[in-house]
């Protein structure tokens, strides 16, 4: 029939320049991205340590709680963000969680030195806390206190949170932004202006530090695609060469709660969209259909 | 004076026609607006553009509703408060976004329709001009709209586009902040390019629409033949029961069945977009806000931009300019630079038709290299392609004077 054949070249040349613009042009102008290896977060390069004793990296935690806390265990942090980051530059992260989030030998050779383990030229957390047994011993301690299971926002915070907001959770690098009351009179709402405050303080520290402000991830997942995603994350050097941001360590599983996080508050629509989808084109067949027999009933005898 | 009935009952069929004259209206528009019977698809395109407009400005309303023209938070206003607290505010965008996309496909498979069936020809030139002033129109409410949730691209390729008013060696740096109301694009650039895209544009494009209809009245539209049909004496015809001989059908509702019918498949082609496949019309780069500090590594403007775009990229600043401003208007030019008579398809027209497909093929391949980075093997490719296009425009009016008659044709 010749309408096919029309329709089959307007597709041909419809399909070849979508296949130009879009995967092709995709293609070159991210090859940086597409070259770049992905080891599933192996972290390869990281010599294995020896094999650690949970009891004796309890016994080395106190090495660590003089800047990290562990609540989980009842160990308060020393100071709060906006003094850690004043001493620091960022706050250290409580380690609850470590051992739910990041590679187990990623963590035993972050302990002996974060700039090698992380890639990054200087670290706020000084390197040598603990010799390569007592790292190993201290990362299995890390480990024998995770829980289970967190919740996927528990996994962004520990890893990614306190360098980035995501200011559509109302997320800030100092944690969740409170639930205040502005002054029925005046409409000044205090408690969040000193709160802002607070943010606006660690911020300046977090950008001295690492040289800018870690952008807001609110829409990463639109911004950048899934592969550029995780090869950053998994080595920020090999897709941003001489970046500020330090390998974090995550095991594959913690990555995709960390995407997961991210995904839900960048993406919200995606549930709806999959549940309306079908709907809708299943009422456009229909209508087509039945648009059709309009079609053929009108033309029948015309030629 | 005209005659009133005072026992017309209000709203009855006799008082609306003798107010309104429904019945010739109806009979002028519809049930009496002939059409040829030996048409495919591709005539159904119009309607396929009058209907995606129609989404565009059904989506553009409710996205009007909630979207802030403040630079502040422009960017939040479409990307948290649109796409994720207002209900099916998602999908409003996605279909504004997609169709926004999808209209330009339609536009130049539209454009390329009428120039592989001559239908700018013989009493037709109106349809052809009218139809390249809606091109232009749509390309600036496209880009208007683009600027709107202030991402990066936006920024950047407003920052390039404006640029171009300063008109190369030139130099009119003066024209080009009068363009923007300030010396990089800001607030007042937002303000303005918001007006153009939900107001001034709009309208424009709207009475555009009357005018291209109306242009298509009088010589009626072309067929897959290029056959001249005495349109009355075939209407007689069709109304003396001959629906089988008559080269002619009414509108409404022969013609308008097929529409419909083209329209429903033209419709789950585009809702599975909007919900499956929107990432080819929202560009990634446009999910970063707008950060005057940080130029994106690659700017380039949507694909329907792309070949255009491509033509003033190989060539030096001021040579660029000229072959961009070529561009722009050659096809206007058209139906006076084809200088055969021949009313036929391309395939039957000689010389035309290598003409035709090479034109085709070589704006293809502008629009791809115009968006891979100006390198290396890309940047040989987009110069020859370049110049493809613009020998092809002078080489015109030689090949078509040159030209046979198609027999049947004097």
């Amino acid at each position: 029939m010749k309408e096919l054949k029309v329709l089959a070249v307007v597709v041909f040349f419809t399909l070849v320049t979508y296949w130009g613009v879009e995967p092709y042009a995709h293609k070159v102008m991210h090859k940086n991205v597409e070259e770049a290896t992905f080891e599933n977060f192996q972290y390869k390069d990281l010599k294995a340590p020896a094999k650690g004793d949970p009891a004796k990296g309890k016994a080395l935690i106190a090495t660590c709680t003089s800047c990290h806390g562990i609540k989980s265990q009842g160990i308060k942090a020393p100071m709060d963000p906006v003094a850690a980051s004043q001493a620091y530059g960022v706050v250290p992260p409580d380690l609850s969680n470590a051992g739910a989030v990041l590679d187990e030998k990623f963590i035993a050779n972050f302990i002996v030195s974060p700039t090698h383990a992380g890639l990054v030229k200087k670290s706020a957390m000084p390197g040598g806390m603990a010799d390569a047994q007592g790292a190993a011993d201290i990362a299995a301690y890390l480990k024998s206190i995770a829980p289970k299971e967190i919740k996927p926002k528990e996994a962004f915070e520990f890893a990614c949170g306190r360098c980035h907001a995501v200011r559509y959770d109302k997320w800030t690098q100092i944690g969740q932004t409170p639930k205040t009351k502005a002054d029925i009179k005046t409409g000044v709402d205090l408690a969040l202006m000193d709160f802002k405050k607070k943010v606006g303080q660690y911020q300046v520290k977090l950008a001295e530090y690492l040289g800018k402000l870690p952008p807001d991830l609110s829409i990463i997942v639109r911004a950048r695609s899934e592969e550029y995603l995780e090869k950053f994350v998994e080595n920020p050097q090999h897709i941003l060469p001489g970046t500020a941001m330090p390998r974090v360590g995550v095991t594959e599983e913690g990555y995709e709660k960390i995407y997961k996080y991210l995904e839900e508050v960048g993406d919200p629509s995606k549930p709806k969209r999959e549940k309306v989808g079908p709907w809708v084109l299943g009422y456009l067949v229909l209508f087509a259909f039945l648009a059709f027999l309009w079609y053929k009933s009108q033309w029948k005898g015309l030629k | 004076m005209a005659h009133f009935d005072p026992n017309a009952r209000p709203f009855s069929h006799k008082w609306m026609n003798e107010r309104l004259a429904v019945d010739t209206l109806k009979r002028v528009l519809s049930t009496e607006y002939w059409i040829p019977k030996n048409i495919n698809f591709l005539w159904a395109m119009g309607m396929v553009l009058a209907a995606t407009f129609g989404l565009l400005l059904i989506s553009g309303i409710f996205l009007l509703m909630y979207y802030i023209p403040d630079t502040k938070q422009a960017f939040d206003s479409v990307n948290h408060t649109i796409m994720g607290e207002v209900g099916y505010g998602w999908l409003w965008r996605h279909m504004h976004g997609v169709a926004a996309s999808v209209v330009f496909l339609i536009i130049y498979i539209h454009m390329f329709t009428g120039i592989y069936y001559g239908s700018y020809k013989r009493g037709r030139e109106l349809i052809w001009l009218s139809g390249m002033l809606l091109f232009v129109s749509f390309s600036a409410e496209a880009f208007s709209g683009y600027m709107l949730p202030w991402g990066q691209m936006s920024y950047w390729a407003g920052m390039v586009i404006t640029n171009l008013f300063s008109l190369g060696s030139l130099d009119w740096q003066g024209l080009v902040e009068w363009i923007r109301g300030d010396y990089v694009p800001g607030q007042a650039f937002l303000g303005r390019f918001f007006m153009l895209h939900v107001l001034l544009m709009p309208l424009i494009i709207m009475a555009l629409i009357v005018l291209h209809f109306g242009t298509l009245r009088i010589p009626h539209v072309n067929n897959q033949d290029g056959e001249e049909i005495d349109f009355e004496a075939e209407a007689e015809k069709w109304k003396a029961g001959l629906r089988k001989e008559s080269k002619v059908i009414p509108f409404n509702p022969v013609f308008l069945s097929k529409d419909t019918f083209v329209l429903g498949i033209y419709f789950i082609f585009y809702f599975y977009l909007v919900f499956y496949h929107f990432e080819f019309a929202m560009d990634p780069v446009n999910f970063d806000p707008a950060n005057p500090l940080k130029t994106p590594p690659h700017i380039y403007p949507e694909w329907y931009f792309l070949w255009s775009y491509e033509i003033l990229r190989p060539f030096p600043k001021d040579p660029g300019l000229v072959a961009f401003g070529f561009a722009q208007v050659i096809f206007f030019f058209l139906p006076f630079l084809d200088r055969s008579p021949n009313v036929a398809p391309a395939n039957r027209r000689g010389l035309f038709k290598f003409w035709f497909w090479i034109l085709l093929v070589d704006m293809i391949v502008l629009t791809i290299m115009g968006k891979v980075p100006p390198v290396g093997i890309y940047t040989k490719i987009g110069t020859v392609a370049a110049w493809t296009f613009i020998i092809l425009w002078i080489l015109l009016p030689f090949i078509t004077k040159a030209e046979k008659a198609v027999r049947g044709h004097k």
